[in-house]
């Protein structure tokens, strides 16, 4: 576009500073200075809330981190009364929680929302919706019902057979503490089946939101080339709502990170990182607050203060993350490439 | 909702009745009607039918096969979850000596597509039928809605024993940090929507980190301000400022999004009449706006009242009644199952299962209501208000 303008302005009488738009200055009324002031207060609320939970946490933790050190960070061990404990097994244990989640609950996400943006009869998608934030509302001590009384004991058969069958490929699928049922109960696979559930609804509905926003001209420009409609589903709406779907991912990892009561249910604690999924013993760091709480003060209750500064950190490095990319990925700027 | 191009039957028929609602019926041209048949353009044809059902009995037959009689196998799990791989490689190869391979694919990932779907909304359906069936144990007897655990012990009789005091506690929470979380969440949504201004985007990205804030994270901030810091007890008030910690950023997402739909044209009206800022958004922008704060309002309500972590570490647990959430322990129904469900007997577990389904039904009955509520879009009449301005139309 280098050549001239078609229409350039013809060479008028009026002098062009007159052309000039005015700039329109509103004056304030004092009543809309006092609500704009209060409402900035509302939204500046969240720093203070955030900004204050972090500092609390660190105020109450400080006695914790003063007994312990740098070895809170490298020990294996929860014994306040002795001084001696960290997060090294807690904190790798329950992100492999939140891995194993991740691995169950991403694949069928993403496939319930393609179903719900593409493939599900236009009559069904409101229902389909509204049953994916009934499952996101469903309060997480129902999952961990269903995960410890309904769950654990029907899965232990293909549990087993992972350990007994796929033990021997894969050493992190090995069982090495007998071979009795109660050796495959409570352990960071199931409590990562359950948390799967949990993190389903969250997946899908922010992934179904970036396929349905994939834009209709190339949609049907794709069908207009011959295309089925899985060939426009992989060449458009995917590629289109990437962004959105990692960070949909990060989000839901996020949320698998932070979910206390289910597993606290269903884990027994256990403060040795072994990396061995279907093993009896797992561990998370809400999971530790929650269950050893009432049995903490002075020294123990600054511990697990310390311990949720770190859970609180984690969670919203990756929370603040995942939303970034979801932001940037709903503005459009996904599809410059 | 967008629409398909290419979509089921609906689209073809919209058509039809545009070209023969014109205003000249023209004479129907004599269309030999065997030539001139409409082509179906979706649906199943018995070829499908019958290759699904085929594939289905297929691997079912060898799903049995190797589960029972060849492999170590065991668990219905496992076999359900063998049975559909199995169908899955069955609907391929029936579907590859039938039809192109580009077709199959695309038949294949329909399959995959439906099935997920289908599995969430059995998930869903099975835990409320499991929830439901070891509920209606302790539920189905009345005492369980009239008495509190006071008098109970774990070896007193299913028909001793409730959850009375747990639901009080659990309204009384909800119903304060509804109130704390409200205000200062739709402000919060009313600034990042109408003020703005350069802070308003990182407020909306801490609002959305904050919405993933672990709910133990929020119980040990209020343990160590409240509790700890400014010496309170363990209580109803200091559970419902954790609530509200949790409850505000949901609020704030949902009001704003709402907020963000009503049309500028209201705004603008609203100026042009001379109207200030704030008369604008009380007058006008909220009002439009108000079906779908309530809605807002209400999920994050269904949301806080089954978070059961920040109440864990802030409410205390009491069998007695306290229906009183600024002094005293206060029990609240997430606790009741937590605390009731860990011990050793088969009556107190009854008696959690019961609480859990008291739980759920109560989010229930929040989220159906919020649905009933919302759904439309801001300035949308409902059918009533619509036959209310209808009648006032005739009267006049």
């Amino acid at each position: 576009m280098t050549s001239a303008p078609p229409f350039a302005p013809p060479p008028s009488a009026t002098p062009p500073e007159l052309d000039r738009p005015r700039t329109i200055t509103a004056p304030a009324t004092r009543g809309d200075l006092v609500f704009r002031g209060v409402l900035r207060l509302a939204g500046y609320s969240v720093f203070a809330i955030m900004g204050m939970i972090a500092f609390f946490l660190l105020v109450r933790g400080t006695d914790a981190f003063r007994a312990t050190g740098w070895s809170f960070l490298t020990t294996q061990a929860w014994h306040p009364s002795a001084h001696v404990f960290g997060i090294a097994a807690v904190l790798p244990d329950g992100i492999l929680i939140a891995l194993v989640a991740l691995v169950f609950a991403v694949p069928v996400s993403l496939a319930a929302a393609l179903f719900i943006s593409e493939y599900a009869p236009v009559r069904l998608r409101r229902a389909l919706v509204t049953m994916v934030d009934l499952m996101a509302a469903v309060p997480s001590i129902i999952y961990g019902l269903w995960g410890f009384f309904f769950l654990q004991q029907r899965i232990l058969g293909v549990v087993r057979w992972m350990a007994l069958h796929l033990g021997g490929i894969l050493p992190f699928l090995k069982v090495r503490t007998g071979d009795i049922g109660t050796s495959y109960t409570s352990s960071t696979f199931i409590a990562g089946l359950v948390v799967a559930l949990m993190i389903t609804p969250i997946i899908t509905s922010l992934s179904r939101e970036v396929f349905s926003q994939a834009p209709q001209g190339e949609r049907e420009g794709a069908y207009a080339l011959g295309s089925t409609r899985w060939g426009m589903v992989r060449t458009v709406v995917l590629p289109f709502g990437r962004g959105g779907v990692i960070g949909a991912v990060m989000l839901g990892f996020g949320r698998a990170m932070g979910e206390t009561i289910a597993v606290a249910l269903i884990i027994s604690p256990s403060f040795k990182f072994t990396g061995h999924i279907l093993e009896a013993g797992a561990n998370s760091i809400s999971a530790l607050i929650a269950l050893q709480f009432s049995e903490s003060d002075g020294l123990a209750l600054s511990a697990l203060m310390a311990a949720g500064l770190v859970l609180f950190a984690v969670t919203l490095v990756v929370n603040v993350l995942a939303g970034i990319v979801v932001n940037r990925s709903r503005s459009g700027a996904a599809t410059a490439d | 909702m967008t629409t398909q191009s290419i979509g089921p039957e609906g689209d073809t028929t919209v058509t039809t009745v545009q070209l023969t609602g014109s205003s000249a019926p023209a004479a129907p041209a004599p269309v030999p009607q065997a030539v001139e048949r409409r082509r179906r353009l979706g649906g199943v044809t018995r070829a499908e039918a019958g290759t699904l059902l085929a594939a289905l009995a297929g691997s079912l037959a060898l799903d049995w096969l190797l589960y029972e009689r060849l492999l170590p196998f065991s668990g219905a799990q496992g076999f359900l979850g063998l049975w559909y791989l199995l169908f899955l490689g069955f609907s391929y190869a029936l579907g590859i000596v039938q039809w192109p391979r580009l077709m199959v694919r695309e038949r294949i990932v329909t399959l995959v597509a439906w099935s997920s779907g289908l599995l969430l909304a059995f998930l869903i359906v099975e835990q409320l039928v499991f929830l439901t069936m070891r509920g209606l144990h302790a539920a189905e007897h009345g005492n369980f809605f009239t008495q509190t655990m006071a008098r109970t012990s774990a070896v007193s009789p299913i028909t001793s024993g409730g959850a009375l005091h747990a639901v009080i506690g659990s309204l009384e929470q909800i119903g304060l940090a509804t109130l704390f979380a409200v205000p200062l969440g739709i402000a919060a949504a009313v600034f990042m929507s109408e003020v703005g201004g350069r802070t308003a985007r990182p407020v909306r990205t801490l609002v959305e980190a904050m919405t993933a804030l672990p709910s133990i994270v929020a119980g040990l901030f209020v343990l160590g301000v409240v509790i700890l810091g400014f010496g309170f007890e363990a209580s109803g008030f200091a559970a419902s400022i954790a609530l509200t910690v949790m409850m505000m950023p949901i609020v704030t997402r949902a009001a704003e999004v709402v907020i963000r739909l009503v049309p500028g044209t209201l705004r603008e009206a609203s100026y042009a009449l001379g109207g200030s800022q704030w008369r604008t958004v009380l007058n006008v922008v909220l009002p439009t706006a108000r079906p779908g704060l309530a809605t807002a309002v209400i999920l994050g309500m269904a949301r806080g009242i089954g978070e059961t972590s920040p109440v864990l570490l802030t409410a205390g647990v009491t069998s007695g009644m306290n229906s009183n959430p600024f002094a005293g322990h206060q029990m609240s129904l997430p606790l009741y199952i937590w605390t009731y469900v860990r011990q050793p007997y088969p009556s107190m577990i009854a008696r959690g299962f019961a609480a859990g389904l008291t739980l759920m039904a109560m989010v229930l009955v929040l989220f159906v209501v919020a649905r009933l509520i919302g759904g439309r879009r801001p300035g949308d009449l409902s059918a009533r208000q619509r036959r209310r301005l209808a009648r006032q139309a005739a009267a006049r």
